[in-house]
């Protein structure tokens, strides 16, 4: 049905909550990519046809949903039922039947396959009180995990596009550029540029034709926030970008998908066909008159394509490089012509921001970083997932409240935030409250919310010779000093890594690092240094031990860490004599085994295994030492 | 018109000039290497970063820009050898120099900013070519775009399609022409030309036998301008001596004409 007025509008809300308070029972089987790669769809189709097979559909209004992420990607396949409210974890085909025998039809849980909490190993009943869950605050996930993003009516009923009406009916762009200017959100890319303003200044700006574009190019390791917005409730980028279009005045508008997020694709093409077939996109949206339409355009897998400049070059055809932004793409952007371009999860905030105000939501968050933000939590962390929290929560809140701490109890090391760019907090910051101020102060930075939990067993110089391999492979090599000076930077980087240090490179490191960060052309280049300038900051007598011992404290660096068996610990379970891939280890069941240093490769498999912990590093220049 | 000071000097230019334009009506030598006049900036090189400051800013707060492309405002103060200025382009020379260090512009341009040899690791496989782009965008300019840059970072380089002579090439020389290293290998002669592993045949010119610009050439610029290819076929030389004839017997015709 296409919406031509308000009351069509009200109308089809009013219908799409009919049509589900039909669904007395629902089944919502998580079908983000996270869960589908454990199996979820075969859960969905399992519960289908157990359900079908009951005739629970018919007699009760059993219904099964496969929605987008819900965030728990570690727990996957995840199950909610509604409306008890309970939450499955591990969900296999297998244990569908006991499911809808006992909970559907019985009313009663199964105790072994709700989530255990891992801080006191108490089964938790209740999704809102599974600690991951309770303590966020979604906002742009608002949606996501409770509607099928594949059915519009499904988003209709939990409020979709009631920014849009309020915009469109009530509003003039004066006035919707106001209420964003109230809600002091920032872009979510990981610059933080105020969005109210930046819309102002392309609407100010002289031209026939304006842009408005999606960057859903989300490319930082370990990040995966846009992917699961866009796959999971695509309607609330719609909804934003139209509500972009009308304030800015502009009539076409991309969102820019990389091309390995095949499912967004996918869900956002749904969402695109029937916005338009609903009138909520394309001519005459909601019959105010008001023109809008967006195509999808697919990256080719170049990372600096997610920087501004490069991204509208590749939507132009050309290559995808930066270039020089003295003069702002809200004046000159695509083909030249004034162009608003924001991330998905900026997007995603804006319809939420029209029909709850911009006051609701600067409410939440900091002084100067407004409203919620979404992070994707990973690395050595209990629960690894998506969540949303108000800006300004602390990082020891997330790690420890939400992500259960480090994986195996191990003592914390740092947190890695904002991805290449960004740097590595290390444990005496943990109390800082995470917004854009604090983090670029610590010597790191928002980013695109991506958060790596590290534990001790992380060498510092290894981590950020990792993100200079990634950002080498990935520098489009357009200017000098991010092309060969990221090339030479890797290299001083394995050499220190390998024991090939030498007096003076810390020195070479840091003056390096400054005429990239002065002399680069883009932000990628500018802040490509982050990574090492963060780790030197708070770990640099890691470097000086890679240095001036030969030695990796962290026990981490092949080249520089011995392995060897504690005679007093060892309990001869022979667990490391199986998991050693070189036979390097010797030693029979119930006797102490050795670790013979030849053949050892200081892969670490044996120390991972241990299960008493009787297996010890040490720096192999001690062998040498020996020999001599 | 927009005035700036350029290292303390007071310079005068069009609101619509770059930096470089103010530094250089300034007198001021500030090193370029993807830089051409006619063609957009691009701003791939760095060596022009200059430190600059705008009305309304922090009396001590200076932003480093390059100045290929930077816009000039009333007011503007330049700095093109503060200290970080030249730390920024001494690191980036020095960066060429281990991807070039046989590279003789790249080494007069080092050594000029007190850089004999590399402090970093020289390049295994030494090349001439600094990827300043200047070929591939002479010849987009030129409405051909048979060269571009394939791949990215430390592996990229300036190549016709898949490697293999480029269909579209006219053999102007273009990019051999404006290449600030000359790392780009021609033959020419009289009969053929030689350029990205294609063979060309010459116009010649009919008076003196003279190659004078590729078959491909001259009909490309007789598509794009309509001026006809075989306009392209004659020397200057010769265009004189025709010229200086068609002159001569008019004057000769207008002399008779006023004698009658």
């Amino acid at each position: 049905m296409r919406i031509e007025s308000r009351a069509d509008f009200a109308a089809a809300q009013t219908a799409a909550r009919e049509r589900n308070a039909a669904r007395r029972q629902q089944v919502l089987v998580c079908c983000g990519t996270g869960c589908l790669a454990s199996g979820s769809k075969k859960v969905a189709e399992a519960f289908s046809a157990e359900i079908a097979a009951r005739g629970l559909d018919a007699e009760v209004g059993t219904f099964v949903k496969t929605t987008g992420c819900h965030g728990f990607c570690e727990r996957g396949p995840l199950v909610v039922l509604q409306p008890l409210g309970i939450l499955y974890t591990r969900v296999k085909p297998g244990q569908v039947p006991r499911i809808v025998e006992e909970t559907l039809i019985g009313g009663e849980v199964v105790p072994h396959m709700l989530y255990k909490n891992p801080v006191n190993g108490e089964r938790v009943e209740q999704y809102g009180d599974v600690p991951f869950y309770a303590h966020q605050v979604r906002v742009a996930m608002r949606n996501i995990g409770r509607i099928d993003p594949t059915d519009i009516s499904d988003a209709l009923a939990e409020g979709a596009y009631e920014g849009l009406a309020r915009a469109l009916f009530d509003l003039t762009p004066e006035q919707v550029l106001e209420e964003v200017a109230v809600s002091g959100q920032r872009g979510r890319g990981g610059a933080g540029f105020n969005t109210a303003r930046k819309w102002r200044s392309c609407r100010d700006a002289e031209g026939e034709r304006r842009f408005v574009l999606c960057n859903g190019d989300e490319g930082d390791p370990g990040a995966f926030k846009d992917r699961s917005i866009m796959e999971g409730d695509p309607h609330s980028v719609l909804e934003g970008m139209v509500i972009g279009a009308y304030a800015v005045g502009a009539h076409e508008g991309t969102i820019y998908v990389r091309d390995e997020y095949p499912l967004a694709v996918v869900n956002l093409s749904i969402a695109i066909d029937q916005a338009r077939q609903h009138g909520l996109l394309g001519v005459n949206i909601m019959g105010t008159g008001f023109d809008f339409d967006v195509s999808i355009s697919r990256g080719g897998g170049a990372f600096v394509c997610g920087e501004s400049s490069a991204l509208m070059r590749s939507l132009e055809g050309k290559t995808g490089e930066p270039r020089a932004k003295y003069v702002h793409s809200t004046a000159k952007g695509l083909f030249d012509a004034p162009t608003v371009l924001n991330n998905v999860e900026t997007w995603a905030g804006i319809g939420a921001i029209l029909a709850h105000g911009g006051a609701w939501f600067a409410a939440m968050g900091t002084d100067r970083s407004k409203g919620t933000k979404a992070f994707s939590l990973v690395g050595k962390v209990k629960n690894t997932g998506l969540v949303e929290l108000p800006m300004g929560t602390t990082l020891r809140h997330i790690i420890y409240d939400i992500g259960g701490g480090v994986a195996g109890d191990r003592p914390f090391k740092a947190v890695q935030t904002g991805g290449p760019s960004g740097g590595c907090i290390p444990e005496q910051l943990l109390d800082l409250p995470v917004d854009f101020e604090k983090l670029t102060e610590a010597g790191s930075m928002m980013g695109s919310g991506g958060m790596i939990v590290m534990d001790d067993r992380t060498c510092m110089v290894d981590v950020a010779r990792y993100f200079l391999a990634f950002l080498t492979e990935e520098s489009c090599g357009k200017c000098v000093p991010c092309r060969e000076g990221l090339t030479q930077m890797l290299q001083i980087f394995d050499d220190l890594c390998q024991g090939r240090g030498r007096p003076g490179d810390l020195e070479r490191i840091e003056r390096l690092a400054r005429a990239m960060q002065l002399g680069s052309l883009c932000e990628l280049g500018k802040s490509a240094p982050n990574p090492v300038l963060s780790t030197l900051r708070y770990f640099r007598s890691e470097y000086e031990a890679h240095i001036n011992d030969r030695a990796c404290p962290a026990g981490i660096c092949r080249e520089l860490t011995a392995y060897e068996i504690s005679p007093d610990v060892c309990d001869g379970c022979h667990v490391c004599f199986t998991s050693c891939p070189v036979d390097a280890i010797t030693g029979t069941v119930k006797e102490l085994h050795t670790i013979h240093h030849d053949a050892c490769i200081s892969c670490g498999a044996c120390f991972d295994v241990c299960p008493t912990g009787a297996i010890r590093t040490f720096p192999k220049v001690e062998l040498e030492k020996e020999a001599v | 018109m927009a005035t700036l000071s350029v290292d303390g000097r007071r310079v005068e230019v069009a609101d619509d000039a770059t930096i470089l334009d103010a530094v250089r009506a300034a007198g001021v030598e500030l090193p370029t290497l993807c830089h051409f006049d006619g063609l957009e900036p691009w701003g791939g090189c760095r060596l022009c970063v200059v430190d600059m400051w705008q009305q309304g800013w922090d009396e001590d707060w200076f932003k480093m820009v390059t100045a290929c492309n930077h816009p000039v405002a009333d007011g503007m103060r330049v700095l093109t050898h503060s200290e970080r200025v030249l730390e920024t382009r001494a690191v980036v020379l020095d960066l060429l120099l281990a991807r070039c260090p046989h590279t003789p512009l790249i080494r007069r341009l080092a050594a000029e900013h007190g850089i004999d040899e590399t402090s970093f690791v020289p390049n295994e496989e030494p090349t001439d070519c600094i990827l300043c782009g200047l070929c591939t965008r002479v010849c987009d300019h030129i409405g051909v775009s048979a060269i571009s840059s394939v791949g990215r970072g430390w592996g990229r380089e300036i190549a016709p399609p898949f490697d293999e002579p480029p269909p579209d090439c006219i053999g102007c020389l273009a990019c051999a022409e404006v290449c600030p290293t000359d790392c780009i290998p021609y033959e020419t002669s009289n009969v053929t030309r030689t350029i990205w592993g294609r063979t060309f045949e010459m116009l010649r010119d009919p008076v003196t036998g003279e190659g004078m610009i590729t078959r491909a050439q001259a009909e490309h610029f007789a598509t794009s301008s309509g001026v006809p290819a075989s306009y392209f076929e004659r020397s200057d030389a010769v265009k004189r001596r025709q010229l200086a004839g068609a002159f001569a017997a008019l004057q000769a015709a207008t002399v008779e004409e006023g004698g009658s």
